[in-house]
């Protein structure tokens, strides 16, 4: 119990901006599916096993258009793809985490890869316990925020537009602090430039597999390179 | 409702699965109890910086440069973040002043 205590005072702190942004992304989207004639019971299950924030949205969209499952399982793995490199990038941080592992991994979205992949337990804090509890937060504020927006429904009084941009901030300030942290900048040069070269060659909607294919590709290239350089 | 709860359920069951696959694969092709490819642990190491790049630009895709406001309220808060990133080193201080800075543009100044 102290365990988990330890590492709910040290996990806390760096879901904060996460709890920012889920909460409102969360009530947008269950705002939106409650709008659409469905119980709120429904963005709460999505919230629950789904639990991916583009993908949601996109499902919205698919229960409101023809039954049609296979697309939908292509639609999936296509706006989720990036979700591979989360995972081979967290092979070697998950070993060991027991019986914590399927829901770290069942957990791993674009927020919270971003903080565990930069974050390393503090001194006394146990490391699977932490990560668990970072991942469980995260997901409590994402299906809290469902929930109340598809019960709530639309009774907002404040302009809350450009609110989202909290994600864009959160992962800048990884970013920045991944590149601090490094002698190495190839990888993250890597990322950022193909990024935007596919971005403007594929468009907004389809620059993702591509953009994974060639920094993979690149980063094979660079590999002699940067492993004699470490 | 366009369909019915039935194939609502199985669509969201469809979808879960799916999304389910993409995270656990990498898993189940190298599980703990053995060796993973020294080329997959190269990867591992080298693409949290590559996909944070990759993320921040996914962030940004939709922002045009050609229309009104020309990325304008994206350009002065990414500015602001790491500005102030830089200066204060502060993860939350950033991240909220970059934001309130941003509902600002959008809300009050390009409408």
């Amino acid at each position: 119990m102290k365990k988990y205590l330890s590492a709910l005072k040290a996990a806390f702190p760096y879901t904060i901006p996460v709890m920012a942004g889920y909460l409102f992304l969360g009530m947008v989207f269950g705002i939106i599916l409650g709008s659409r004639g469905y119980h709120f019971g429904w963005a709460v299950l999505m919230s629950v096993f789904i639990y991916a924030g583009s993908m949601q949205f996109v499902t919205v969209n698919l229960l409101t258009s023809a039954f049609d499952p296979l697309s939908a399982l292509l639609i999936t793995l296509v706006v989720n793809a990036r979700h591979l490199f989360y995972g081979i990038s967290m092979l070697r941080k998950y070993n060991g985490t027991g019986v914590k592992k399927p829901y770290l991994i069942a957990g791993l979205t674009d927020e919270t890869y971003s903080i565990l992949c930069s974050t390393e337990a503090p001194e006394g804090v146990d490391s699977a316990s932490f990560m668990f509890l970072v991942t469980l937060l995260n997901q409590i504020y994402w299906v809290t925020a469902s929930f109340a927006g598809g019960l709530l429904g639309s009774f907002f009084t404040f302009d809350t537009s450009g609110i989202d941009f909290v994600m864009t901030a959160l992962f800048i300030v990884i970013f920045i602090n991944q590149w601090k942290s490094q002698k190495e900048h190839m990888p993250a040069i890597t990322g950022v430039v193909v990024s935007v070269v596919c971005l403007i060659i594929f468009g907004p909607d389809n620059f993702i597999i591509p953009s994974m294919v060639l920094i993979t590709i690149v980063l094979t290239i660079l590999r002699n390179t940067i492993e004699r350089r470490a | 409702m366009a369909m019915t709860n039935t194939q609502a359920l199985i669509l969201i069951a469809v979808i879960a699965t799916a999304t389910q696959l993409t995270r656990a694969l990498p898993f189940i092709l190298f599980p703990e109890n053995k060796k993973t490819p020294g080329y997959i642990l190269y990867l591992g190491k080298v693409l949290p910086y590559a996909a944070m790049g990759m993320l921040v630009v996914y962030c940004l895709k939709n922002v045009s440069l050609t229309s009104s406001p020309f990325g304008i309220p994206d350009a002065v808060a990414v500015l602001c973040i790491v500005a102030l990133h830089l200066w204060k080193k502060n993860t939350l201080l950033s991240i909220g002043v970059g934001t309130a800075v941003y509902m600002l543009l959008v809300q009050l100044v390009f409408k």
